[in-house]
């Protein structure tokens, strides 16, 4: 297997409005890849599509070398999900979230147990094991909700804007954390707005209104549109494709704001 | 289908009970509440009901009048007045429900060997004790006129079981005291399955969109069929040991002796659970909040208590209603229940309401089904 997601025409398409428009791309295994683009610009959609839980209109597509229609059932087995809203059991325990997920993915007892301890530590959510989740705070609701996704040793993780509304100490340490996994093998899918976070991805997709803009790794992207950083090249895209200025004209405002 | 993973949301399921008061409330305190509501408040026995006597009359024999209908245990004289109007006044501040006036003359009358005319006024704003009160009188004054009759024909040597007539003998079945907390308590045991279950389980799935936990559910190998069972089994447990109490509570507290063959009654309660825990399904696939699912609820529960015979008979309804109150399963399921607790009724005896029965939870579970699988998608 030498890619971890790999589609091809891939079409989603909701009565006449197409969410996701012929993506083509190829992921290779252990690599952190960005799916980058606003809001309803259809990451949301593809990431759906590749977890199995929607069925493509159009096109093919497989994760960690399984169809995404045919074999979904089985692709869920290795996929890690977080979500973008947090969707872990708010009136359970830390450890009764945790050992509710180690069940569903089909853990003995003493497998579960011992990697609970392991995430506890990693996710450094230990001491708050008997807390109930909805007292937590966002970052460790984050991490507790990351933890839950690695229990059965995914070979994929899939995040949904996994840092939105967290706190930069809360995000830094997510992200060593993600790195750390990366670098130990785990193909890692993740989305963002966040375009620093995105500066470390090994490979950056850039979504817009369903159609996939560019593909490759951040440095060459930026190259390639002739700017220094990512954030630029994104605003140059979005600038291209909707003819829309970023930099405001601020004469108008200027006036306004003195009357 | 995964015994580990379906033991895990067995386990959540029970935890997210323990956690939520309106869950709880609902499956240990409902059934308590309505035994009590119906074991002793909702009392439809007329008895002791509060009466007039206006008694021009003053005699021997009006004293011993009133008396008779005294001692019959349906009316309690607590007041004696000198005019209608009294009488009036007692029925509109709701302090008497019937007066017994006895005219000037009765003494003579009956001296005489005539008959007087004795009346019985009924308040008959309420229908239900004015029936029976009205009956109960009758049959006082007509024991009372016998009485007179067999004095006259015996001073003329005449025995009065020689004179011709009919002789109507009754003899009631199954309830012979007429309580009602037999006729209630069967049909308390189905109200209490159905409402428990079909509200609980309403509320469970529901609660998985609501809060978007269902999100992280779907992207997990879990199969809809394991989230379903393991969803529901917790209520079933519920909603059995709610049925065994009442159970249990009804024959050695209030009495109420199952005639019929329990195991029968066992297996017949389970298919209205799973045709209860169906609806419930059901509802939930099609609310989007927890307090829609609780409003479906009662607009489901309220037509079921009032239209399947658990309060009103249904044979008086008008035929459309009855037609209504075809179409609710409880109907079928305390009918069962009636006939097996009350009446010892076997399994021959109920094919027509099991075969109903059986349909409808059929019906509701293919419903629920396809708007299951079509919601997920």
């Amino acid at each position: 297997m030498k890619y971890s997601i790999e589609v091809e025409n891939l079409t989603k398409q909701f009565g006449t409005q197409k969410a996701v428009e012929s993506l083509t791309f190829q992921v290779p295994v252990g690599t952190i890849f960005g799916l980058l683009g606003p809001n309803g610009s259809g990451k949301s959609t593809t990431i759906r599509m590749l977890c199995g839980v929607i069925r493509p209109s159009a096109g093919t597509g497989k994760v960690l070398g399984l169809d995404i229609v045919q074999q979904a059932e089985e692709a869920k087995e290795h996929i890690g999900y977080m979500s973008q809203r947090f969707s872990l059991y708010e009136d359970l325990t830390v450890m009764e979230n945790l050992r509710f997920f180690a069940g569903v993915y089909g853990l003995s007892r003493q497998v579960a147990d011992q990697r609970i301890r392991e995430l506890l530590t990693i996710t450094n959510v230990i001491g708050w094991e008997n807390n109930l989740t909805h007292t937590l705070s966002g970052g460790l609701k984050q991490r507790l909700a990351l933890a839950c996704a690695l229990l059965h040793r995914p070979k994929l993780l899939v995040l949904d804007e996994p840092t939105a509304g967290v706190d930069p100490v809360s995000r830094r340490i997510f992200w060593s954390i993600i790195q750390a996994l990366a670098a130990n093998g785990m193909s890692i899918l993740v989305t963002t707005h966040y375009l620093d976070e995105a500066e470390t991805c090994d490979l950056v997709g850039f979504i817009f209104k369903g159609r996939l803009i560019s593909f490759g790794p951040p440095r060459e992207i930026a190259r390639a549109v002739g700017v220094d950083t990512l954030e630029e090249a994104f605003l140059t895209f979005v600038q291209e494709e909707t003819g829309e200025r970023i930099d405001l004209d601020l004469t108008a405002l200027t006036a306004f704001a003195k009357r | 289908m995964k015994p580990r993973r379906l033991a895990s949301i067995i386990v959540k399921e029970f935890i997210h009970i323990k956690r939520d008061r309106p869950s709880l409330i609902i499956a240990v305190l409902m059934p308590i509440f309505l035994l009590l509501l119906f074991g002793y408040a909702v009392n439809t026995d007329v008895e002791n009901v509060t009466s007039v006597v206006l008694d021009h009359s003053k005699s021997q024999q009006s004293r011993e009048l009133v008396a008779n209908f005294a001692n019959s245990g349906y009316f309690n004289f607590m007041y004696y007045v000198n005019n209608r109007a009294a009488i009036h006044d007692l029925f509109a501040q709701g302090e008497a429900k019937a007066a017994l006036v006895i005219p000037p003359d009765y003494a003579q009358q009956l001296h005489r060997n005539e008959t007087p005319q004795v009346l019985l006024l009924i308040d008959g704003s309420d229908p239900t004790v004015a029936r029976t009160i009205l009956s109960a009188g009758q049959l006082i004054g007509r024991v009372a006129s016998l009485e007179v009759t067999q004095k006259f024909v015996s001073g003329k040597g005449i025995k009065v079981e020689d004179l011709p007539g009919i002789d109507v003998r009754s003899r009631i079945w199954y309830n012979p005291n007429l309580e009602s907390i037999r006729f209630n308590l069967p049909g308390l045991i189905g109200l209490i399955l159905q409402n428990i279950t079909v509200m609980l389980t309403a509320f469970a799935l529901v609660r998985e969109r609501e809060r978007g936990t269902i999100e992280q559910l779907v992207v997990t190998p879990i199969k809809p069929a394991e989230l379903i069972i393991g969803k529901l089994v917790p209520y079933i447990i519920i909603g059995f040991c709610d049925f065994l109490l009442v159970l249990v509570v009804g024959t050695y507290w209030f009495r109420v002796p199952i005639a019929g063959s329990v195991p029968l009654l066992i297996g017949l309660a389970s298919i209205f659970l799973v045709c209860a825990l169906a609806v419930g399904i059901f509802f939930s696939t099609v609310a989007r909040t927890q307090l829609q699912a609780m409003q479906m609820a009662l607009v489901f529960i309220m037509p079921s208590f009032l239209l399947s015979g658990f309060v009103f008979p249904r044979e008086t309804m008008p035929l459309v209603i009855q037609w209504v109150g075809a179409i609710v399963p409880l109907t079928y399921f305390l009918k069962i229940l009636r006939a097996l607790i009350l009446k010892g009724a076997e399994f021959r005896h109920l094919t027509g309401d099991i075969t109903a029965l059986t349909v409808f939870t059929i019906l509701v579970i293919a419903m629920a089904t396809a708007r299951f699988r079509k919601h997920l998608d």
